[in-house]
């Protein structure tokens, strides 16, 4: 049996047990019964037009909502790449907030500044614009990171080879930049479409009566009307509609494998030279500002005063009062969720890492590793309610019995983070020259150690980004967690939620202090991952 | 034809280029040659347009580049590790300047095989530039920035990443290339006999700064400073004191009657000029011998522990011997050492 397959195994074998059984068992608990299939279903969600126009309207939204993140993260990828500033890496760190919030918090933070009381006196609750405005908040650091980090590595004497040999800027990009880098690009836009086709909480809270995704209309007919057999229906839709873009996507992103010489980022990178440049990156960093520090500026402010003086909502954290909304203190939440997120961590850089050396490998049965690519990005397009639900029905019986145990939790995280590892490794994976690796076994290395001394420090860029994303999604999972944790042991944004939902200033309050300590979790957790590379080999 | 005048570069602290000037005409070639970090990548970028000065002027035939962007100013370049597309083929990477100026598919199909011709490459049009070897990666890099005609070639360490054998014969090719194709060439290394074989005018460079610029002969006889003698390859530099007119090392009178002022100074002892002689009062140690055609090398300890270098006609001497030796006095060349380096 050749390498990759043993590779490929683990992570197959994981897919199967907590995706393709807990949600064909959801499913198939609404479209079959013992006296066998109901399909009626089908023919009633396809000639109903509501349903219709929710289809349509979750497709439209979620390609505008693209495009616009791919606008606005784009320069800003190009300012990270290749320009030096002041304050750079805490700002790419800082980029990732938003993205790891809880929906709820990042909807009720862009409320705050176009809501009915907001800062702009304009009320876009209930338009497609407060949706739009949200999904690029929420997605604008997946283009700039992985589009960003893949063009610091891209040596820059490629465009100027171009510049002299008669290409002017704009062609010097278009003729080589962009070949160069669109898989990345396409990568990142794969991911934010699958995020804003399946978006569900900034959708329920900004979108209003008018506007509905597939998600929450799967969500609705779940949780409020009971029923099964047209959650089903639209959730196999919902699945189709991924899956067909993810094969689309597949097909293009494998097209080209193009081995690049790779330059350290630090190496590639200048200070700003002439008034375009200089202008791009003030506008940018305008951009960024006004993007994402008003909205989560709002955010800290409402954490802050309150009637028990200024601090009050965060002193309120530390005690657990009878009849408070948790069974815990508050505090407790915060240890929880990066116990859980640790572990989901670790799980998905093993799948992931395990996944990303098998799709990557060169050889002839190319078409296996993009299945395994494929079905491992399915996660990330199902609907969470799906997940969470199916995981309740589905993990009940024998050794699979663990609807009460809190190993569901990271679990579930780690099913959604491993996209991202194999999202980061397989681009730097496949650009590694395969020459090095060669020279590494001829100069006596067996293939354990040439992987070490090869191909760790290479990846270990994109490594860092993925271990910095995992943490991240994990620390701010809510859509299957919500499903699946216990009341007394809450994570993070499920307290945040919790409190969200109860009336009163003080909860108010409280659910932004937690808010805040999550954004500074965040910050500090990718910070650290991203300065801790394997040795100095991570500049390579 | 090429006239840079007066150019710096301040690379944020660091003056990576200070008052650089050079002068090229039209068919010539000229190496920027120096250790790396001296500056002469800079300088060619700053000729290409790809870094702008901060003070100076450059001017190719007669018109002041300054403000021209990169790709209107018809200057050929080929990169140290050669950049080629890697998303392109041969032809794609070859005729890619031709495309960027509008040409016809047959007119760049034509000139795209006359050039992969004239380096050696005919029938690589459709290889792909990952499977090609080092030296025909060069060839292609070559043949790139050759095809659209530029008004000025430059090459940076082009050699650079090849092997010995490999880069002594494609030092030749080029050489042939330059002169048959009447191409005016701006050659970067940090080779002294790359340069010497190539050029007709040398421009040597330490630290952003021009510490000669003659062609290859003149520079080889008359080094303009210690610096430049150590980086041509000679090695017997001593410090000395003259007293009128008599020059004196650590180990001895080297020679007399020399025009030059009173005081410390440094000499370079060409290792031609030094020949053995029974009756001198010059007694050197004999460390090592080696054999090399027509003359033998030999490295000898002088009285006070100076090392000196000789090529010496005839048998050679015995190792560990001792033997006088005297200097021809047309071999030294005295340098003053108030010349402060440049820091």
């Amino acid at each position: 049996m050749p390498r990759r397959w043993l590779l490929a195994s683990v992570p197959v074998a994981f897919f199967a047990v907590l995706f393709v059984y807990p949600v064909t068992s959801i499913i198939g608990r609404g479209l079959y019964s013992d006296d066998g299939w109901h399909l009626e279903a089908v023919t009633d969600v396809a000639s109903n037009p509501a349903l219709r126009r929710v289809a349509w309207f979750t497709l439209w939204q979620a390609v505008l909502s693209t495009a616009l993140t791919l606008c606005v993260g784009l320069p800003a990828a190009y300012c990270f790449a290749r320009l030096a500033f002041r304050g750079k890496r805490v700002l790419w760190a800082a980029l990732v907030v938003p993205f790891v919030l809880p929906t709820v918090v990042v909807a009720s933070a862009v409320l705050g500044v176009v809501g009915p009381r907001g800062l702009l006196g304009v009320e876009l609750q209930g338009t497609v614009w407060a949706i739009l405005i949200a999904h690029v908040l929420f997605n604008y650091a997946v283009v700039v990171r992985t589009v960003g980090a893949f063009w610091a590595n891209l040596d820059p004497t490629l465009e100027e080879a171009a510049r002299v040999t008669g290409a002017s800027a704009w062609r010097a990009f278009v003729e080589v930049t962009w070949p160069l880098l669109r898989p990345a690009v396409l990568a990142a836009a794969s991911i934010v479409f699958l995020f804003t086709f399946t978006s569900f909480g900034v959708v329920l809270l900004l979108g209003g009566p008018g506007y509905n995704t597939l998600e929450v209309e799967i969500y609705t007919q779940t949780a409020r009307l009971l029923n099964l057999d047209v959650a089903a229906v639209l959730a196999l839709l919902q699945f189709a509609a991924v899956l067909c873009m993810l094969l689309i996507y597949s097909r293009y992103a494998h097209r080209r494998g193009t081995p690049l010489r790779l330059r350290a980022a630090d190496e590639s990178a200048h200070r700003p030279r002439g008034l375009a440049q200089r202008s791009l990156l003030v506008a940018n960093l305008a951009f960024m500002t006004l993007l994402l520090g008003v909205p989560l500026g709002m955010l800290v402010a409402r954490s802050l005063g309150g009637t028990g003086g200024f601090w009050a909502h965060y002193l309120d954290l530390g005690s657990s009062r009878r009849g408070s909304v948790l069974f815990v203190s508050p505090l407790e939440a915060v240890r929880n969720s990066l116990v859980f997120a640790s572990a989901a961590t670790l799980v998905a850089l093993v799948i992931g890492g395990l996944a990303s050396l098998a799709i990557a490998g060169t050889g002839a049965s190319r078409r296996g590793g993009r299945w395994l690519d494929v079905a491992l990005m399915v996660p990330l397009g199902t609907s969470a309610v799906t997940v969470g639900f199916g995981f309740l029905i589905a993990l009940d019986s024998g050794p699979l019995d663990l609807r009460d145990s809190i190993v569901l939790i990271p679990l579930a995280h780690a099913l959604v983070a491993t996209p991202f590892v194999i999202r980061a490794m397989v681009p730097a994976l496949r650009s590694i020259d395969p020459s090095l690796r060669e020279a590494a076994s001829v100069l006596g290395a067996s293939p354990g150690r040439s992987w070490m001394a090869v191909d760790l420090p290479i990846v270990s860029r994109g490594l860092a980004a993925a271990t910095g994303f995992a943490f991240a999604v994990s620390l701010g999972e809510f859509g299957a967690t919500v499903f699946l944790a216990r009341p007394d042991w809450p994570t993070l944004p499920i307290a945040i939620y919790r409190f969200l939902g109860q009336p009163g200033p003080s909860n108010f309050g409280q659910a932004m202090a937690l808010s805040t300590i999550l954004m500074m979790l965040t910050v500090v957790a990718v910070l650290a991952i991203d300065r801790w590379r394997v040795g100095s080999a991570g500049e390579f | 034809m090429l006239e840079v005048q007066d150019v710096s570069v301040r690379l944020g602290e660091h003056l990576a280029l200070r008052d650089v000037s050079l002068h090229l005409d039209a068919g010539d070639t000229a190496a920027l040659l120096g250790p790396s970090g001296c500056g002469k990548t800079t300088l060619l970028r700053v000729i290409a347009g790809l870094q702008p000065s901060s003070t100076g002027s450059v001017r190719l035939d007669g018109r002041d580049l300054v403000g021209v962007p990169p790709h209107q100013r018809r200057i050929g370049m080929m990169f140290q590790d050669f950049a080629l597309f890697p998303h392109r083929n041969v032809k794609g990477n070859v005729e890619f300047g031709l495309r960027m100026r509008g040409d016809s598919a047959e007119a760049r199909g034509a000139r795209v095989a006359e050039v992969l011709e004239l380096v050696g490459l005919r029938g690589f049009e459709d290889r792909s530039v990952s499977e090609l070897s080092g030296g025909e990666q060069q060839r292609v890099a070559l043949a790139r920035s050759l095809a659209p005609a530029p008004r000025l070639l430059m090459l940076d360490e082009p050699l650079g990443s090849l092997d010995r054998t490999l880069r002594d014969q494609l030092v030749l090719d080029l050489r042939e290339l330059f002169a048959s194709q009447r191409l005016t060439v701006v050659y970067v290394t940090h080779d002294q006999a790359e340069a010497l074989a190539l050029a007709d005018q040398v421009t040597v460079m330490d630290r952003g700064r021009v510490v000669q610029s003659d062609p290859p002969p003149v520079l080889w006889s008359r080094p303009a400073t210690p610096f430049v003698a150590r980086f041509l390859g000679f090695t017997n530099l001593v410090a000395v004191g003259v007293t009128a007119g008599v020059v004196r090392a650590g180990f001895g009178v080297l020679v007399d009657g020399v025009d030059w002022p009173d005081g410390p100074a440094t000499t370079l002892i060409r290792p031609g000029a030094v020949r053995l002689n029974e009756t001198s009062t010059l007694v050197a140690h004999v460390r090592s011998v080696a054999f090399a055609g027509d003359h033998t090398n030999v490295e000898l300890t002088m009285a006070d522990g100076t090392l000196l270098e000789a090529t010496v006609p005839g048998p050679p001497p015995p190792i560990g011997g001792t033997i006088g030796i005297e200097i021809t006095p047309g071999g030294i060349q005295l340098f003053a050492d108030d010349v402060p380096a440049p820091e």
